[in-house]
């Protein structure tokens, strides 16, 4: 059986039956920051608390990416099977912004203001047949 | 004690493949000199830098072993700017009556591949394909037009404009004008920006030699003073480049700040400048720096660069050597090359690209990863 792992450890929990993003907050001046940090970036605060970020959130500025990224960019493509793919700041509400791969990349189908979800999907698989896993953002249907 | 730049050198900017990146920063650093009337051995200190092409300070193996401080910067985009700050201040203090800032660079093609661990962030990050800068400005223009009403076709001028710079200085690299409708329909890169709306990674050289002000008249009749270098990191809140997430209150750039503080070092204001190079890594940056420096409101640049306003004959002059648009961006060098230019200017040497009108102050800005920018105000 194929074994998922993710991307990266703590970026969002995983396995889950209900998989978000985890940010850390400060409890001193309540800032969210993500990936989860051991300190604050807003006031230099020590003291967080790992939490779930939203799942829906809305799209605050995207872009395409239409050329094939250089090292360190690790997918299965090749410059022949590359394909463009849709990038973007989502803001969730109560949270931070999160930039993302979006999983929709035709311009004319996305617009500022629009809502997303995250979901999390293989990303790559790996030569010992591991899928990795990472997160991307859905426009809600 | 105020500093004076008595010396400026380049080499031009492109592709040079005889010449290795160290070699261009010596060649720039030989015409400084030679514009100066000074020797290498006349030279107390030094400050340097290069990203990709050797330690700056391997210049003394091209100029000559005279033991003098040679300090390398590495601040990527405000390289040379962190360089001048820091001869501006070693002069300033009184420790040094003569000195010299040199900046050089030499790029692979393409665009840049940052690596996320210099940076703090994690692998993953760019594994997955968010470590590019020029999606960061892409996301940033797209942001601005929405809440701006800029046009694309006004991207499309801001290139027209760099090209047709471009050609009348012979030091620039792309020297061809090319037309807005061409620009607007070559290949897209990062939506809304085009191929022609881009800079591409280069190489070139600058030097400057810098004296106490009270000492320029000994090696120039036609002294520039430095009255201002500034810059600034980010601030928590501002939205920039390589930033997994962005906070959701939005605070002024440092941009913003460092222009504020370079106002107010220099005593001067925005509307007092006579000539601009602001950083134009793409053709949306140029617009946004425009507002971000205080030399118009947001939203303001649609019909400013339709009515003209940012070319060489135009009220407002932005990048009148092609700028990064045209010259490319060798990071040591880039921000050099603006100060560079605006001396020029200033001593009304400019040949095709001279501003009319007798310039008599001149401003540069630089911006770059992750979340920098450089500030620098001439006086004549």
């Amino acid at each position: 059986m194929t074994k998922q792992v993710p991307i990266a450890e703590g970026l969002f929990t995983w396995p889950s039956p209900a998989p978000a993003l985890l940010a850390s907050r400060c409890q001193r001046c309540g800032i969210a920051s993500f990936p989860a940090a051991d300190s604050c970036m807003a006031c230099s605060g020590q003291d967080v608390a790992i939490e779930e970020l939203p799942r829906r959130g809305t799209l605050w500025t995207w872009t395409v990416q239409q050329f094939m990224p250089k090292t360190p960019y690790r997918s299965n493509e090749t410059a022949q099977t590359f394909k463009p793919y849709g990038v973007g700041y989502v803001e969730l509400p109560g949270g931070v912004r999160v930039e993302g791969r979006l999983t929709e990349s035709d311009p004319q189908k996305l617009r500022i203001g629009m809502e997303m979800d995250v979901i999390f999907a293989p990303f790559r698989t790996e030569d010992n047949g591991d899928e990795v896993i990472n997160f991307f953002f859905q426009p809600v249907a | 004690m105020d500093v004076a730049i008595v010396g400026i050198g380049i080499h031009p900017f492109g592709r040079t493949p005889s010449r290795t990146g160290l070699q261009q920063g010596a060649y720039a650093a030989r015409l400084a000199l030679l514009d100066a009337g000074v020797e290498w051995r006349d030279i107390q200190f030094a400050f340097g830098g290069s990203a990709s092409a050797g330690s700056a300070d391997a210049l003394v193996n091209e100029l000559g072993l005279t033991g003098i401080p040679f300090i390398n910067v590495a601040n990527g985009c405000a390289t040379g700017g962190s360089s001048l700050i820091s001869a501006f201040n070693a002069i300033k203090s009184g420790q040094y009556d003569i000195g010299m800032v040199a900046g050089f660079d030499k790029h692979d093609r393409g665009a840049f591949n940052a690596d996320p661990k210099e940076l703090g962030i994690g692998e993953w990050y760019g594994e997955v394909g968010l470590m590019m800068t020029t999606q960061f400005f892409a996301m940033k223009i797209q942001k601005y037009m929405h809440d701006y009403n800029i046009s694309t076709e006004t991207l499309a001028r801001v290139s027209e404009k760099a090209f047709i710079n471009g050609s009348k200085n012979p030091n620039a690299w792309r020297r061809e004008p090319i037309a807005v409708e061409e620009i607007a329909n070559s290949t897209m890169v990062n939506d809304p920006l085009t191929k022609f709306m881009f800079c591409s990674p280069s190489e070139g050289g600058v030097a400057l030699v810098l004296c106490r002000a009270d000492h320029a008249h000994r090696y120039t009749d036609t002294p520039v003073y430095l009255k201002a270098a500034t810059m600034k990191s980010r601030r928590y809140g501002s939205f920039e480049v390589f930033a997994p997430s962005q906070a959701l209150q939005q605070v002024d750039g440092p941009t913003v700040d460092a222009a504020s503080a370079a106002f107010e070092m220099a005593g001067v204001g925005p509307a007092d400048m006579d000539v601009l190079q602001l950083q134009d890594t793409e053709a949306g940056a140029e617009i946004m720096h425009m507002a971000e420096n205080g030399f118009c409101e947001h939203g303001e640049q649609e019909s400013l660069i339709a009515s003209g306003a940012t070319h060489i004959g135009g009220a407002m002059p932005v990048n009148t050597d092609g700028g990064c648009l045209a010259n490319g961006e060798p990071i040591g060098a880039s921000g050099l090359r603006q100060v560079y230019e605006n001396v020029l200017q200033l001593r009304g040497q400019a040949g095709e690209h001279q501003v009319p009108g007798n310039p008599r102050l001149a401003y540069t800005h630089v911006y770059g990863a992750p979340g920098i920018s450089a500030v620098t105000i001439l006086q004549k």
